[in-house]
């Protein structure tokens, strides 16, 4: 008697299990499943699936959303491609899983192009690339396929793209000194290694060429610090809070932040300190639509545009005329805002001034008429002499910058 | 014939557990409006529609089991040890520790491997006695001991990444300079997997399966574990099994850890643990501390957690529903074990 009721009950479990799952399909309608089918079947003369590997979530308002968007934008202009992603490829988000683990599983999506989108992510590139020597593969940032850098690895499938954001960093830092009362700039970096020194460092460049030349004021009154949080973004536990960190900031006569992480806490923080009264401003990073967060405090974002430079390497893909080679995208300074030409932007935000922005302006049409910063003299920040009196520096001295400048505060590597 | 009834009425029980959990992640995949046969689908396609998917549930399958083991001991002492996770990475910290002391020296690559893995076996011992010394001398609660502990080896890798053992020039998320591939547990060509892990798994379940079932140690130690009291009063020294279940746990524990440095990342990595601490203890849990379903039960989880990765990647899912599945699986196991015992009872009477 008891056992029947039991069967009864199963059984009773075992249909609702069946026709909850079997009516769920029917009910969402199944957009994903039209066209995969379709996709597959016919061996992929015309459609080009490219698989993109995002160090963090697709809708980050910052580097990986910026990756996202530039897929987007592939998919847009390139008649029959479409983009297969994983979000959140690193360690602490996805353990037991290896980006190159990952990679095999969106080409088994059929892609037959992988995007590797961090810095992060270089071992497992390197590896996936070796590996699977009939996939071209794309790494976002990295070295590794320039031949006169000093980690070249000689592969024939896999390239480096990186954007020359020197140039918009330098923006930034000149927005930042043009706006700044305090006189005090903070740096909400990420990790140390060569690019987010450089980075921070043209920040300061630029900080400093406009304080001096358009505000003339001391180069030895501009406070410049940074701070690591020890990756690219929050990892509760692992990393700085970036939140606690920019607080820091502006509790401590810090008025403008910059951020050179990859998510928008500086910003953020910085409308709540505005909210109660404070002159404070930020400035985010990587992501053209990251000021909407905070319009009110946001004096523009220097934004890297990958779709161009993705588009142009599928294309040859496609036609067969790809091969190894490594690019450093700097902005197209006929219009650093072209979505089509230029690799680096900067988007100005509603909370820098008039005064400020036609101040700015001068500045990005003396970039582009061929003004660089990083000429000498610049000293380290150790003090040591960099490039003397005159001296351009070359690729190299710039993307292996040993050390932050003279002039800033902040770690330079990373402790013993 | 009342010995059959009672295994068909716990087999009754256990599929429903199984069925309540179907049912439990399908409402909640109803719920976020996705489609659950074909969330199911893309689980299983991820896990097993090919021989390379397969080796990559075995490459998670070996840690997992290992530490599934090594938590069979301490359960069956009655120990919650939750410090599992630390005692893996402490384990993958020794075994990389030493293989970087093997580097540009002439030890052949065979020995450098060897002493890695016993190192990293000692490594967690170490840091389970440091939760078994709490535990029994210092009266602090094993999970609190473990959890705190685990915090505290987080912190010590990433303090090596970063810091002592960074790559030339910079500290990465991604890890330690990995290992040349000398220092590499032989791999199948082709494949992550290593046959000499599968049989260092195999070896250690057989090895934790004898122990329990066979040895006159493992019937002392689960004396201790159901009544710790009349243990002791029948003249079992109880302190000593219990660190002994620690110490044994541990071994396992740095033994899954090296095989995540010398099999898996071949370099210290942020997350080495990967959760499979964790993992083991809801395996441990469901299998009802029996060595050799938890070698089916932590294949199966190991297939979850592979073949869950086509989630975000086909239907942008988040891979986390693997484990609100696992999750219920032990929930509705332990309910109806409760239930179960209920049920017989009342027959009983």
């Amino acid at each position: 008697m008891k056992k029947s009721v039991i069967w009864r009950l199963l059984s009773l479990l075992l249909v609702a299990v069946f026709v909850l799952a079997a009516c769920t399909p029917a009910a969402t309608p199944p957009a994903e499943e039209t066209q995969p089918p379709a996709g597959e079947e016919p061996p992929a003369a015309e459609g080009l699936k490219f698989g993109m590997l995002l160090v963090g979530p697709f809708n980050d308002h910052g580097w990986s959303q910026a990756h996202y968007e530039a897929g987007e934008y592939v998919e847009e202009k390139l008649a029959g491609s479409e983009m297969v992603y994983v979000d959140k490829v690193n360690p602490a988000d996805r353990p037991g899983t290896t980006p190159a683990q990952l990679a095999e599983s969106v080409v088994q999506q059929g892609a037959t192009i992988v995007i590797f989108n961090s810095d992060d992510m270089k071992d497992s590139a390197l590896e996936f690339a070796q590996a699977n020597p009939t996939i071209p593969v794309i790494h976002a940032s990295g070295d590794s396929s320039w031949v006169d850098g000093a980690d070249f690895k000689n592969l024939p499938n896999l390239i480096n793209i990186m954007g020359r954001m020197e140039y918009g960093k330098m923006m930034a830092g000149c927005a930042a000194a043009l706006t700044t009362q305090t006189g005090n700039i903070g740096y909400l970096g990420p990790l140390i290694n060569d690019e987010t020194r450089r980075l921070a460092a043209s920040a300061y460049l630029g900080a400093r060429y406009c304080w001096e030349n358009y505000l003339d004021k001391d180069p030895a009154d501009l406070g410049f610090k940074v701070t690591w949080i020890g990756f690219w973004f929050n990892i509760p536990g692992v990393t700085s809070d970036p939140t606690q960190v920019a607080d820091d900031f502006f509790n401590s006569n810090f008025d403008v932040v910059i951020s050179g992480i990859d998510t928008t806490e500086g910003l953020v923080e910085a409308k709540k300190f505005a909210a109660e009264g404070k002159a404070v401003w930020a400035i985010p990073y990587d992501y053209i639509g990251s000021c909407s967060e905070a319009p009110e405090v946001c004096l523009g974002v220097p934004y890297f545009n990958w779709g161009p430079a993705y588009l142009e390497n599928f294309k040859a893909i496609q036609e067969g005329t790809w091969e190894a080679h490594w690019e450093w995208n700097g902005p197209d300074w006929s219009d650093i805002n072209n979505p089509d030409t230029s690799a680096i932007g900067f988007v100005k935000g509603d909370a820098l001034s008039d005064e400020a922005s036609a101040q700015l302006d001068q500045f990005i049409s003396e970039l582009a008429g061929g003004l660089n910063l990083w000429t000498g003299p610049i000293n380290l920040q150790d003090g040591t002499p960099y490039l003397a009196d005159g001296e351009v520096a070359t690729d190299q001295q710039v993307w292996y910058l040993p050390q932050l400048l003279e002039g800033m505060e902040g770690q330079s590597v990373p402790s013993e | 014939m009342q010995k059959l009834s009672d295994r068909g009425i716990n087999l009754l029980f256990q599929s429903g557990a199984i069925l309540l959990a179907l049912l439990f992640t399908t409402i909640v995949l109803v719920l976020s409006d996705a489609p659950p046969i074909e969330a199911y689908r893309n689980i299983l396609i991820g896990s097993f529609s090919s021989w390379k998917q397969f080796s990559d549930v075995l490459v998670a399958w070996v840690p997992l089991l290992l530490a599934t083991a090594g938590l069979l001991v301490t359960f069956t002492a009655g120990l919650w040890n939750i410090g599992i996770e630390g005692q893996i990475t402490l384990g993958a910290i020794f075994c990389t520790g030493l293989l970087r002391l093997t580097l540009g020296g002439d030890v052949p690559p065979w020995m450098a491997i060897s002493l890695s893995i016993l190192a990293g076996m000692i490594g967690g011992a170490l840091w389970a006695a440091l939760a078994g010394v709490l535990k029994t001398f210092g009266g602090v609660n094993e999970i609190f001991g473990g959890l705190g502990l685990n915090f505290v080896a987080t912190a010590l890798t990433l303090w090596l990444i970063f810091g002592p053992w960074k790559r030339p020039g910079i500290g990465s998320m991604s890890g330690t300079e990995p290992f040349p591939m000398e220092l590499w547990l032989p791999q199948i060509p082709g494949l992550r997997l290593s046959v000499w892990s599968i049989l260092i798994a195999v070896i250690g379940i057989a090895i934790i399966y004898l122990l329990l079932q066979g040895t006159y140690f493992g019937l002392k130690l689960k004396a201790v574990g159901k009544n710790m009291r009349s243990a002791y009063i029948l003249g079992i020294p109880t302190t000593r099994y219990m660190m002994s279940s620690f110490l044994i746990c541990g071994l396992f524990a740095g033994l899954a850890g090296s095989i995540q440095v010398v099999a898996v990342y071949h370099r210290l990595i942020p997350s080495i643990s990967s959760g499979y601490g964790y993992l083991g203890l809801l395996v441990a849990m469901l299998v009802n501390y029996q060595a050799l379903w938890s070698i089916p039960v932590s294949l199966f989880f190991a297939a979850l957690n592979i073949g869950s990765i086509q989630l975000p990647i086909v239907l942008k899912l988040d891979s986390a529903l693997a484990g609100v599945l696992q999750g219920s699986l032990v929930l509705f196991v332990l309910i109806m074990q409760g239930a179960r015992s209920r049920f017989t009872k009342r027959l009983l009477r």
